[in-house]
């Protein structure tokens, strides 16, 4: 067992037991070279922690250099606990996306919720109060028992925490394929709300300020952890149990009200959280930060359990933990605002200025290290791309579907997980609490009001990863317009994203091909939507039995509703109202929703994307809804057309009339992107047109709740609503309650 | 007229029940931390919703032996209003200020969406700003909202006439449909709906509002009275 304490840094040499740690031969050597000497176990254990792929970003770090971090409105960027983004009357949003894959793939209750944890804090460590929780899940397709349970015990975990903590979770997104069924994601998003004055940083500024630890103790849960994410998931993996933390959402809730209360003491010079790596890199961050050194004494660790080693104080990842720095001299103060909220606050340390990483042990130092090596000396590897086979093949085929019944496959569709409603999911999360929740789940995007003001906050998570799989330079693109469309269907205008990066293992030079070309396509449509990447998170490894997962960049984006009016929300509004099609529609079928019901496999060509028609059709759309033209607007994604048609539709009692013309599989499944599904009133017709003359009118809204589309005066479709929304309704709660 | 909001640790509705009262009713309001609070200046109790000590024990138990229960205790004897919500309505079940007891939903799974309520009686505290029989539009957020009462107490809450709110379509298996009750007195209200998110067209409903409005009048017509 790895927590044995004395093993001797002659042995973990011979032995090479730093590789069970996650150090590859070169890396324990450059770790020899930095201390001039052998390290021992609990040094060990630190650089392998700071050195893995999750604290470091060591083998994606040259690709995260390409996206665009800066803009006029950016007021933190990549590197903090959060990216903060300016929306004016001094104040300002702060989100985050974080994955917590293998947690929830070993142990899905606890993963689920510890991932949502671990998201608030990193967003009021900044000094925010969190508004907002959204997630991005993927499963395999809801055929198996073990496929189910992870279904379930993931949406119990994320209820069970956010709902208890008292953040809405007010979003999200699922899809569901085979290639995520060893190997589930969990990416839970956390956005938060601050006056700017109260922006905090996590730094360890001032020779002599004392280190306060504050929160729950450290005990030996989650040991390892970002080690633990850092590799491929196999039947050894469920012996890893034990590196999956355990979350008490009442203790975060405590600290939530504690720190936001600290913020705004005078004393306090700079917070934390203790996440991936807890206690060593939340130190050794604030101390290098701030161009420092510290010295802790582990002795003064408030612990749950006895006869802790250096080793696992340092690497535990128990939850509910922040580190603060504050002026020496007036911790009482801090400390007794967590008293008040029944947390424990002790002194563990103090910032230094000999730039070293010094840890005491029952009096002797249990590791010595130069702090700026453990953030700035991990290694960064340019791993080698090749284009896969799949991909020069899948260039070749022009997929064309054969579809017989149009109305049938209608069905079908609105029945595909993926497509219909995710009500079982998000009835179970509190999505009101804060009272300030606009637009609830079930729309394009999630809308949070911000009290005291006439703004909104518009806030959306997406990934097709069918289409980033098939072709990521294309998905990548498609990835962040997808996001920003739904945005701009909220009435919101997009101001930024976190990328929630999630790929297979990078050794294999295909993968990191996906990872490659999907970080170009996103970096270019962020470039011409002008939405940059302030936060974000990287999760790799996630394969299970040597399968990868489809290539899932998620995005997380938020947008600033400028005035309450101009919230709009998917669903058709009234009876007479226009409905126009904004968008090119072309014969786009490969990784569509449409390919999956007749094929059951993705392949061929993912749809094109022009980023400048991308551009100046979300352009129209936000300012055709801001001059209040616009009643209702949806953007059109999987299963095309006809779904978009239905889902406007339910939840209302009105009905649509629509004519379509061309090839008729095309008009109603493809997948075309860059498309709008508006309605407008009769009397602002004249002008909506004028103002956006690329809009087609298709049809109109009825009072009958009939969904007709035609072609030439033929009916295609003519299918009762209720009817429709009973399929879609009732498709995942069928799927879990069947027992194959 | 002065509400108190009692906050106490894991309370998450506190905030949201403030705004109902200082934005949607425009009346004062203060957010009162448990421990060492003096309510004798209050014209109410509002007790919020939320995981006060984390449901842990049992929802509303640990809350409902602290010292401030006492003093809540007290108001409401001397006729003080006092309405809890969701995990205040379960902290007075649990001191003992309301009869019965929260099973855990039906499905076994948390609940948050819109409900239709009935509007049983119109003739309390809380209630006079409604009619008998009208439709509501308040949401739900509970995993533990199925109230149950014997049969005994049943009879007794019928006939008292101390079912104040019932659900259009019961979502949670309470016991006849029960969605909020009173004391014999009627002025202690306790309820699972939670009508401080239902004070604003916004948001999706103001139905809600009304019952603050009451709790208002009444104080007003006391005011006038006593004054």
């Amino acid at each position: 067992m790895l927590q044995q304490a004395e093993i001797s840094p002659e042995k973990i040499e011979q032995d090479r037991l730093y590789r069970d740690m996650g150090l590859t031969d070169e890396e324990f050597q450059s770790v020899k070279n930095i201390l001039g000497r052998q390290p021992n176990f609990t040094e060990t254990g630190i650089f392998s922690v700071m050195w893995s792929e999750h604290c470091s970003y060591k083998t994606s770090k040259p690709l995260l250099r390409k996206f665009p971090t800066e803009g006029p409105h950016v007021l933190q960027g990549p590197g903090e606990g959060a990216g903060i983004v300016d929306i004016g009357d001094d104040k300002a949003v702060v989100f985050k996306i974080e994955s917590h894959n293998h947690p929830s793939a070993v142990e899905p209750y606890q993963g689920a919720a510890t991932g949502v944890g671990g998201i608030i804090r990193d967003v009021f460590s900044m000094g925010a109060r969190p508004i907002a929780l959204l997630n991005s899940l993927r499963f395999g397709n809801l055929t198996t028992p073990r496929v189910k349970y992870l279904l379930e015990e993931v949406v119990h975990g994320i209820a069970g925490y956010g709902n208890c903590v008292g953040v809405p979770t007010v979003g999200g997104e699922i899809q569901f394929d085979a290639s995520y069924e060893g190997n589930p994601l969990v990416n839970a998003m956390c956005v938060g709300l601050i006056d700017q004055k109260d922006i905090q940083k996590g730094i360890a500024a001032g020779v002599g300020n004392t280190v306060i630890y504050a929160g729950a103790p450290t005990g030996r849960d989650g040991i390892h952890g970002a080690t633990f994410a850092s590799e491929d998931l196999s039947e050894e993996s469920e012996s890893k149990r034990p590196s999956v933390q355990v979350g008490d959402p009442f203790m975060e809730k405590l600290l939530i009200e504690a720190c936001l209360e600290v913020i705004q003491h005078e004393a306090l010079v700079g917070i934390q959280d203790m996440g991936a790596a807890g206690l060593t890199s939340s130190a050794s961050e604030m101390a290098s930060k701030a161009g420092m050194g510290m010295e802790m004494n582990l002795d003064l660790v408030p612990q749950r359990e006895q006869h802790m080693t250096p080793y696992e104080l340092m690497l535990s990842e128990s939850q509910e933990r922040m580190l603060l720095v504050v002026k020496k001299g007036e911790e009482q103060g801090i400390i007794e605002v967590f008293e008040k909220y029944g947390l424990q606050a002790v002194a563990v340390g103090t910032v230094t200025d000999d730039k070293q990483f010094r840890l005491l042990h029952h009096g002797e130092v249990a590791a010595e290290i130069p702090v700026d090596s453990l953030a700035e000396d991990a290694p960064v590897y340019y791993k080698e791309s090749k284009v896969p086979d799949y991909y020069t093949e899948f260039q070749t085929i022009e997929y064309k579907p054969a579809v017989m019944n149009h109305a049938a496959t209608l069905k079908q569709l609105l029945q595909q997980p993926t497509i219909a409603s995710k009500e079982w999911v998000y009835d179970q999360y509190d999505s009101m609490v804060g009272a300030s929740t606009v637009v609830a789940p079930g729309s394009d995007a999630a809308i949070v009001r911000v009290r005291g003001t006439e703004k909104a906050i518009a806030m959306t998570t997406d990934c097709n990863s069918r289409y980033i799989y098939l072709d990521p330079e294309t998905g990548g693109k498609i990835a962040v317009a997808e996001a920003a469309r739904n945005i701009i269907s909220s009435g919101a205008k997009p101001l930024a994203l976190t990328d929630g990066l999630n790929f297979g293992n990078p050794d294999k030079p295909e993968n990191f091909w996906q990872m490659e070309k999907s970080v170009d396509g996103m970096a270019a449509a962020c470039l011409a939507l002008e939405t940059p990447v302030i936060s974000g998170n990287v999760s790799l490894y996630n394969e299970s039995n040597q399968q990868a997962i489809f290539p899932t960049p998620i995005v997380g984006m938020v947008g600033l509703v400028e005035n309450l009016a101009h919230v709009t929300t998917s669903q058709f509004k009234q009876a007479g109202d226009a409905i126009y099609l904004l968008g090119e529609t072309k014969a786009e079928f490969g990784g569509s929703e449409l390919q999956n019901v007749l094929e059951g496999r993705y392949f061929g060509k993912a749809p094109a994307i022009d980023l400048d028609v991308e551009a100046s059709n979300q352009q129209a759309v936000l300012a055709g809804i801001q001059q209040g033209f616009i009643a209702s607007a949806h953007d059109l994604a999987e299963g095309g057309l006809a779904v978009a048609l239905a889902e406007s539709l339910f939840g209302t009692e009105l009905g649509a009339k629509v004519t379509i013309d061309g090839d008729v599989t095309a008009a109603l499944f493809s997948e075309s992107q860059s498309r709008f599904l508006l309605t407008v009133a009769p009397e602002n017709q004249v002008a909506f047109e004028k103002a956006v003359p690329e809009a087609k009118q298709i049809g109109s809204v009825t009072q009958d709740a009939e969904l007709v589309i035609e072609q030439d005066g033929q009916s295609i479709i003519s299918e009762a609503v209720p009817t429709l929304e009973a399929l879609w309704k009732g498709a995942i709660p069928c799927l879990l309650k069947s027992k194959a | 007229m002065r509400f108190a909001v009692i906050v106490f640790p894991g309370s998450n509705c506190d905030r949201d029940m403030y705004h109902a009262v200082k934005d949607g009713l425009g009346e004062e309001a203060d957010l009162v931390w448990y421990e060492n609070a003096n309510l004798a200046d209050y014209d109410a109790i509002l007790l919020p919703g939320g995981f006060s000590y984390g449901d842990y024990l049992r929802s509303g138990a640990i809350a409902s032996v602290s010292d401030v229960l006492n003093q809540i205790k007290q108001k409401a004897e001397a006729g003080t209003p006092v309405l809890g919500v969701c995990n205040g309505f379960q902290i007075l079940l649990e001191t003992g200020l309301l009869p019965g007891a929260m099973l855990r939903n039906e499905k076994l799974k948390f609940m948050c969406h819109y409900e239709t309520l009935v509007v049983e009686r119109d003739d309390t505290i809380f209630t006079s700003g409604y009619e008998k029989g009208q439709q509501i539009q308040i949401p739900i957020a509970h995993g533990e909202g199925n109230y149950y009462c014997d049969d005994r107490t049943l009879e007794e809450l019928k006939k008292n006439n101390q079912i104040v709110f019932t659900y259009k379509n019961n979502p949670n298996g309470s016991r006849d449909d029960i969605a909020g009750i009173v004391n014999e007195t009627g002025n202690v209200l306790g309820m699972m709906p939670h009508p401080e998110r239902a004070v604003e067209d916004l948001l999706g409903s103001s139905d809600g509002l009304a019952m603050f409005q009451s709790v208002l009048q009444h104080w007003r017509e006391m005011y006038v009275t006593t004054s």
